[in-house]
């Protein structure tokens, strides 16, 4: 006997899966721009594709970036992934060695130890029986773990792991009995013909001294191959389609396609790409003010089930801190920014009040000064940076000093991109006609969207933290150290927003005394002040300040320094700590150089003055 | 009826048999906060987009609770979203929101051709 009906519950799933992921794939492809789709072509027999085969190596089946997270988690994930690869892979060339052919059809080496009941009597079929025990092990360890995840998740270092919905539900129950049935289903069949190996012959004459095995057999294979059947069906339904749609999101993106800005079917492979592993909970800093549902995973989940709510979508700090963690690598704040934009594009503004017009300005200028909406509300900021401008003699036009349009920046946040293009031209005008080469800004809001989005040809755009390091290093500030702890606070623009790190903290060194913490750099937090959420209340803005203060305080700091007049603002709300920005920190030392330098004691007692 | 010496401005009467009020209600229960509102004026003082144009975000409130959607639509077109005017509220109101809000509400309710 040859083949039985029980193969066909898993020939007619895979079947199924597999014509849906052509048809699907194919959809998605066939949306691309023009570029994208010459990006593929012209990439496609380069070393981008191999640099693509590497990449699903390492991250698709060895997860290396979930076992940096947690080795226990990296373990269980690379287990199912990588082990049932192996698997498959092993298990055809069991079959093709036993055949004698390379096409073997799929069902005789899924299901090799029903079809071939004589024990392996070659060396190498031998060698790969034991090797398909042990891989079957190594892949119901990987299950048995995952059983645990759901009881107790922290030991894999998560606090939380993502709610599921019923495709999720059916989908993770057939894959978790997939590995137990076939376990049993060859022990029983060990059991009865002495077909097994190293494993499962032992298992299976235990269960034959135990039980009648001979009734188990034909049940236990049929529900073998249901559950894999059920598997495939529930997997266009489920988070495991990630599992073939992650394969394509990373050959795309080696060729370097990108999420733009609008729906795509790039957009659409990213959004099935998610695991829903939860990783990116927590690090979300929403959980602080008991926000649970506009997390990444879950909108993620709401996008690709087009049942997505404004409350849900603009719930959100986009400080990006999600995005380091995400093992897929997805684009979460642009796939947010991206919904955004397909939210709100009814309804952009076209600011015609806004007059075009060239400015002038003394030929003499070295640098055009845009201090920016909040700045203008920390004079702090701004009467340091002018006195350092003073102090350096720097010929300067304080381009926003008076009626000047805001960057643009909180408007693209909220994904009015349209409204946003108005004010950039508005702006771009202006600082084009000024013939300055050097743009210094005070607002890391501001200072992205004038590196991203103005094309400002010949024009250098500096944070003010940059430009301060520059003339610091042109021996153009006085150095005075204050003997002040100071803790540093990443404003989320300037860090994962624009990748600077560095400027702020050697200017701190210099300075102040830096004390380094935990969380910093790419995991630094973000204020809570963040315009991208234009849903969240006061009240929990407060809830996610004083969550980071509190950690902030436990390194007992004399003063909280930023390089962000939002982040500044919202900090010095809560009078826990004085808080400063980096401009302020430097002319405050300046002023206290001219002052001779007294003893330490008095030293912040002048400081206490000086506030 | 009986003449009290005060002269009615037809233009600013509010029938409110006629008061369409769909767009306020659904403000106010998407964003609560903007019921606290004091008209204070802190927002329209600090407004980036007031140092350009003459624009009030006060005067939405008033618009808003009027049923003036037509003026309103002209209105809050001007907003730049920069944000100062919730740094200044003294009640938190989530100003951003409301402005968003409203802009979405006067697409849904009162279409405005352009």
């Amino acid at each position: 006997m040859e083949t039985t009906s029980f193969i066909w519950p898993f020939t007619i799933g895979l079947s199924f899966i597999s014509c849906f992921l052509v048809i699907i794939v194919g959809i998605w492809i066939s949306s691309l721009s023009h570029i994208d789709k010459s990006r593929i072509w012209h990439n496609l027999l380069t070393h981008k594709s191999l640099q693509a085969f590497h990449e699903i190596f390492m991250e698709s089946l060895l997860h290396r970036k979930i076992f940096k997270k947690n080795p226990i988690l990296g373990y269980m994930h690379m287990s199912l992934a990588f082990g049932w690869f192996l698997l498959i892979v092993v298990g055809h060339i069991d079959a093709c060695n036993h055949y004698h052919s390379l096409l073997v059809p799929a069902y005789k080496a899924i299901f090799f130890r029903y079809f071939v009941t004589e024990p392996a009597t070659t060396h190498s079929g031998k060698i790969l029986a034991a090797s398909m025990d042990l891989l079957l092990i190594f892949v119901l360890s990987g299950v048995m773990l995952a059983y645990y995840k759901r009881v107790n998740s922290r030991m894999f270092g998560m606090k939380k792991t993502t709610q599921l919905k019923i495709g999720d539900r059916i989908a993770l129950s057939s894959l978790w009995l997939i590995f137990p049935l076939r376990f049993l289903a060859e022990s029983v069949s060990a059991g009865i013909h002495h077909n097994g190996s190293i494993i499962s012959q032992p298992t299976g004459n235990l269960l034959a001294s135990l039980l009648p095995i001979h009734l188990f057999e034909m049940p236990l294979w049929w529900a073998y191959s249901g559950s894999l059947a059920l598997f495939f069906m529930a997997m266009p339904v489920s988070r495991y389609m990630h599992i073939p749609v992650e394969v394509v999101l990373i050959f795309l993106r080696n060729y370097g396609i990108r999420v733009k800005k609008r729906i795509s079917g790039f957009s659409r492979i990213q959004v099935y790409s998610c695991s829903r592993c939860g990783i990116c909970l927590d690090s979300c800093q929403m959980n602080h003010a008991a926000i649970k549902d506009t997390q990444s995973v879950y909108v993620l989940k709401h996008i690709r089930n087009r049942n997505i709510t404004d409350e849900k979508l603009f719930n959100c700090l986009l400080c990006g801190r999600c995005q380091p963690d995400c093992p897929v690598g997805l684009e979460l704040n642009d796939l947010r920014i991206t919904q955004r934009i397909e939210s709100t594009k009814e309804y952009n503004s076209s600011y015609e009040y806004l007059k075009n017009g060239k400015v002038t300005v003394s030929p003499q200028t070295e640098v055009i000064y845009f201090a920016g909406c909040m700045t203008h509300l920390t004079p702090a900021i701004l009467k340091s940076m002018k006195e350092i401008f003073a102090l350096a003699k720097v010929k300067y036009w304080f381009m926003d000093e008076e009626k000047t349009a805001c960057c643009g920046r909180p408007l693209m946040q909220v994904g009015q991109y349209e409204a946003a293009k108005k004010l950039i031209e508005h702006n771009r005008e202006r600082i084009l006609s000024s013939g300055a080469k050097k743009l210094v800004v005070s607002c890391p809001i501001c200072y992205k969207v004038f590196n991203d989005d103005y094309a400002l040809p010949g024009i250098k755009v500096q944070h003010h933290s940059e430009y301060l390091l520059e003339l610091m290093a042109e021996n153009r500030l006085p150095i005075h150290k204050l003997p002040m702890r100071v803790v540093y606070h990443d404003p989320c623009e300037l860090g994962r927003g624009s990748g600077i790190y560095h400027q702020p903290r050697l200017l701190l060194d210099e300075y102040t005394e830096l004390i380094p913490m935990k969380n910093e750099k790419e995991a630094a937090y973000c204020c809570g002040g963040s315009l991208a959420n234009i849903k969240i209340q006061m009240n929990e803005r407060n809830q996610i300040r004083d969550n980071v203060l509190d950690e902030y305080l436990s390194y007992q700091p004399d003063m909280l320094a930023t390089a962000c007049p939002l982040c500044k603002k919202t900090f010095a709300k809560s009078n826990k700590v004085p808080v400063h920005d980096i401009a302020e920190i430097i002319s405050m030392a300046i002023r206290q150089k001219e002052i001779t330098a007294p003893e330490v004691s008095e030293d912040k007692e002048v400081l206490k003055m000086e506030f | 009826m009986k003449d009290f010496g005060y002269t009615v401005i037809k233009q600013r009467t509010i029938d409110y048999d006629l008061f369409d009020g769909r767009l306020l209600n659904e403000v106010l229960q998407m964003e609560p906060s903007f019921k606290v509102c004091l008209s204070c004026g802190g927002c329209t003082a600090t407004c980036s987009a007031n140092d350009l144009v003459s624009f009030n975000v006060r005067r939405m409130n008033l618009l808003l609770r009027r049923g003036e959607t037509v003026e309103l639509e002209s209105e809050i077109r001007k907003c730049m979203l920069c944000g100062k005017c919730m740094l200044v509220c003294p009640r938190g109101i989530n100003i951003r929101n409301v402005i968003m809000l409203i802009k979405k509400g006067i697409q849904k309710y009162n279409p405005v051709k352009s």
